[in-house]
């Protein structure tokens, strides 16, 4: 029914879903962008002005690394990699719908992949920015009688991390499938004028939007479990 | 007065209605949502030139804000899509 692979393995059927394929083609699109870009870093020269590729890729790095010191705090911008990784690919998978492919934000297997990735980091700076003791002491503050709250609040982070994403992009996809099939029951003329209009906000705006919100509480969950910021000499 | 509808037919129908009331939990989020930002807007007007960092924690807390109509959401599509109650015919 839907599109997808499906191959066969000695006797047994294997049924890949096409939003995982299309993360897969994002991920090699956005390694071979890295190569190049990576050589195009080598070879530049300091002295000049970075042009083209080079100057945008700047703009980007500096943007997130702006982002990064003024959420997290200054001597956590080696954050920042991740950051701007997961952003990047969080743009390209959003915005993927727009070429007529579904978008691997819209399977919840993808969006609940990425929450676990920030609630692993979460719990393993919380541990080594603090120690385990005050790590673990955390979850019985203020009073040790609301060690249950605490821990429901720590499992509903990635819960409602991967929801936000998962929900958002999927009622859009959901929403402009209605809106075609019904232009289209109209008339197939009156569509490509009113489409655009409907995609500009459910995939660039809703897709960016989503990005931005994903990577800032990425940034805020991971600082609060770090506590304040150590100004010198500080973990990462 | 049921004669004549099959069980599955009624849980199709009974899911599709659940799925209209779940997404009752839309208006919430709204009135949050807005808000937010009419509150974003008057702290514009009082200081413009931090217009960047009040639209940044206005959109943080708006996503908050969100949450609960999202779950409100998923449980409409997973009603509508998945169709958890057929299995239990």
């Amino acid at each position: 029914m839907a599109p997808g692979i499906t191959f066969t393995i000695s006797g047994k059927e294997i049924y890949i879903h096409d939003t995982v394929v299309n993360s897969w083609i994002i991920v090699i699109l956005l390694s071979i962008f890295a190569i190049v870009v990576n050589r195009k870093v080598k070879k530049a020269n300091i002295e000049e002005k970075p042009t083209g590729l080079l100057n945008v890729m700047e703009i980007f790095v500096e943007v997130v690394q702006s982002l990064v010191k003024s959420t997290m705090g200054p001597s956590r911008v080696g954050f920042t990699p991740f950051i701007g990784t997961i952003a990047l690919y969080l743009i390209c998978a959003n915005l993927f719908g727009l070429l007529g492919f579904s978008p691997p934000t819209s399977d919840y297997n993808v969006t609940l992949a990425l929450a676990i990735i920030t609630t692993v980091l979460i719990h393993f700076f919380g541990i080594k920015a603090n120690g385990i003791g005050s790590y673990l002491k955390g979850f019985f503050e203020p009073v040790p009688i609301l060690f249950p709250i605490n821990l429901l609040g720590e499992i509903a982070t990635p819960i409602s991390l991967s929801f936000r994403l998962f929900g958002n992009i999927l009622s859009g996809v959901i929403i402009m499938s209605l809106v075609y099939s019904a232009l289209n029951s109209i008339s197939m003329f009156i569509t490509p004028f009113i489409a655009p209009i409907l995609h500009a906000y459910f995939d660039l705006f809703s897709g960016l939007i989503q990005t931005f919100i994903f990577a800032m509480l990425t940034m805020v969950n991971i600082a609060n479990k770090m506590g304040d910021d150590v100004p010198a000499g500080g973990t990462k | 007065m049921l004669q004549g509808i099959t069980n599955e037919a009624f849980i199709l129908g009974c899911s599709a209605i659940g799925a209209g009331l779940a997404l009752i939990a839309g208006i919430g989020p709204g009135i949050g949502q807005g808000y937010a930002a009419g509150k974003a807007a008057e702290a514009v007007g009082r200081q413009p030139e931090a217009k960047g960092d009040i639209i940044q924690t206005m959109l943080l807390g708006q996503a908050v804000a969100e949450t609960t109509g999202i779950y409100g959401l998923v449980i409409g599509i997973i009603l509508l899509f998945v169709r958890p109650l057929l299995g239990a015919l």
